[in-house]
């Protein structure tokens, strides 16, 4: 197990490679720069940026120098946001990203997981359709229709809330319900499926005759084979809900991770933007190394090898 | 694909095998709300289909007198901010939400599948070699991709199937691989390796069957997704282009203006869950009846 899991993380090292190499020279393809936008600087302006920047250099003595500063740990410094460093940004926004996330995918979890258990002891009845109903609400409200209405419900008209902000406790409520909510139903469908697969099974039968209760019968024995594929699915979903949302964060007018993503994607902000790829990819690895973990956990037949 | 399921009265002529896909569409058709769903998205599909034979106005009539104007005879659905009939832009924007839709899906599943499948089946060095190319190409900045592509190949509708599809197939993979996993320890697996059937009839006809409710969960959760990101790529310029909508982005300019102009946001909003639900309850009866222990009918 221990070897298992020191040579998936030595493994983090040539992903990590080749993920600053792909994104390095992709976004150089990409037309514009950093500093060509409607402001329209003097060219003499953007040549002395290029300069301090380093990025009149060739593309490759850039990469080299980028890819020196990233084993030394410092991600370079933003284009757009003057006098910050990328690592000052991530430090900043990963920690409200991650707070929300958390919030959103212990929603997820337990609407889900319960909605589908339910779902599956009753297959094709009003138990079964109420909870899958409202399960795929989640998924035909998108964010952008779920937070302005939660806004308005909750906020506006009821008074509950605040509308917007990342300043009380309370805060935290209606942009992990509007961010969790797709993952509920994903979590609920998946459950619902796997868990009709595995109650009608002879070990399951087994457990019943011994006279195991119900409830550990359904979790202890049909739900840890069961959550197989939503163990699988949760990896790149948790990986994908910390590192923010840009439409629950703009909505909500939250400073996350997930607004840098998408300006820094925009603004050509190279620095920024591979920066927080670097810090995605690593998480990403990471997270689907604990999934492999829970996997045999789960199922200690699985047979995994690094 | 137990034979002591198989009703031999009905079927005594069939193999083992026919006899299990026409349980399956016996066992579908028990299922009404099912049979409904079906009926309801075919007739959709046509109906958005010939929508340039029937919609009631061309998508891209303004008609500036009337503005925002609320559902009313001559517009069932009402007008948006440029008084262009809103069903008939529902009905073009469904044209290209279920061509995305299916297209986009079916191209994740012919990626996803077979790689999660063999790099399940195959485990070891294999896997976590393939594994690593997905977690890689997970962290690839999709935006930037997309704004590469367009510069590339410029505004081409079939390449946001491909951008689309080309995206969504990696946690199909990942989430086929972890069943693959599971089910290829089972004893029955083993013994048809005992026996000495053939790798790909192993993998086929008898690790397929037990994966394949997750796949067909998995796509028709895909479906929904893929139409949003399609909103989303509209509206970064790729893709579909004013006048033309689509589903997603008739919803997105819909949620704008949701307090002063509800109607705008609530059919579109309507048409789309409808759809969703009747393919979502079409994909779970599927998946019952395609369960080869689910022997309840």
């Amino acid at each position: 197990m221990l070897k298992f899991v020191a040579r998936r993380l030595l493994q983090i090292v040539p992903v990590l490679l080749i993920v600053i190499t792909i994104t390095f020279f992709l976004i150089r393809l990409a037309p514009g720069g950093p500093f060509t936008d409607e402001k329209k600087y003097p060219p003499e302006v953007i040549e002395c940026r290029n300069a301090y920047y380093g990025l009149n250099d060739s593309l490759p003595m850039q990469y080299l120098h980028y890819l020196g500063n990233v084993v030394k740990g410092n991600l370079g410094p933003c284009l757009q946001y003057r006098n910050r460093t990328v690592n000052e940004v991530i430090k900043e926004t990963f920690p409200i990203s991650f707070e929300l996330g958390c919030w959103a995918m212990i929603y997820a979890l337990a609407l889900g997981l319960v909605f589908g258990i339910i779902a599956a002891l009753r297959p094709n009845t009003l138990l079964d359709h109420i909870p899958m109903a409202a399960a795929m609400t989640g998924i035909c409200l998108p964010a952008f229709v779920l937070g302005p209405l939660l806004i308005l419900v909750f906020g506006l008209w009821l008074g509950l809330f605040n509308a917007s902000g990342w300043e009380m406790a309370t805060d935290r409520i209606l942009p992990a319900i509007t961010l969790g909510s797709v993952y509920a139903a994903y979590i609920a469908r998946l459950s619902r499926s796997s868990m009709l697969e595995i109650l009608p099974m002879d070990y399951i039968r087994t457990a019943r005759a011994k006279g195991a209760s119900e409830l550990r019968v359904i979790v202890c024995h049909a739900l840890k084979n069961a959550a197989i594929p939503v163990v699988s699915f949760l990896g790149p979903a948790f990986a994908g809900i910390v590192t923010g949302s840009f439409v629950v964060e703009t909505i909500f007018q939250i400073p996350g991770m997930g607004k840098m993503f998408v300006t820094a994607a925009f603004n050509r902000d190279y620095f920024l933007l591979l920066g927080l790829i670097v810090f995605y990819a690593g998480l990403l690895v990471a997270l689907n190394l604990i999934v492999d973990i829970v996997l045999v956990w789960l199922n200690p037949k699985i047979k995994i090898e690094a | 694909m137990k034979s002591s399921e198989i009703d031999a009265t009905v079927s005594p002529v069939y193999t083992i095998e026919e006899s299990f896909h026409d349980n399956a569409w016996q066992r579908l058709k028990m299922n009404r709300l099912a049979i409904v769903s079906l009926v309801f998205l075919i007739l959709l599909s046509i109906i958005c289909a010939i929508a340039t034979w029937i919609a009631p106005y061309p998508y891209d009539l303004q008609n500036l007198a009337i503005g925002a104007s609320s559902p009313s005879i001559r517009h069932w659905f009402g007008t948006d901010i440029l008084g262009r009939d809103l069903l008939t832009r529902l009905l073009y924007g469904g044209q290209i939400s279920l061509l995305v839709g299916l297209c986009a899906t079916m191209v994740s599943l012919l990626i996803g599948v077979p790689y999660g499948m063999f790099s399940g089946y195959c485990g070891g060095k294999t896997d976590a070699f393939m594994m690593r190319i997905v977690d890689i190409l997970y962290t690839l900045p999709f935006t930037i991709l997309v704004i590469i592509l367009m510069v590339v190949f410029g505004r081409n509708f079939l390449l946001l199937f491909a951008a689309i599809g080309a995206v969504e197939w990696l946690t199909m993979a990942r989430i086929i691989r972890g069943d693959v996993l599971a089910v290829k320890e089972q004893t029955f697996i083993k013994a048809a390796v005992v026996l000495g059937l053939s790798q790909s009839r192993i993998i086929f006809r008898h690790i397929l069957p037990n994966v394949l409710g997750t796949i067909i969960v998995y796509t028709t959760l895909t479906i929904p997704k893929v139409m949003l990101l399609e909103a989303f790529l509209s509206f970064l310029g790729l893709g579909v282009q004013p006048p033309m909508s689509s589903w997603g982005l008739l919803i997105r300019d819909g949620a704008e203006v949701m307090e002063s102009h509800p109607w705008l946001l609530i059919f579109p909003g309507i048409i789309f869950s409808v759809t969703l639900f009747a393919l979502n309850r079409l994909g779970d009866a599927l998946r019952d009846a395609l369960d080869p222990r689910f022997n309840k009918t």
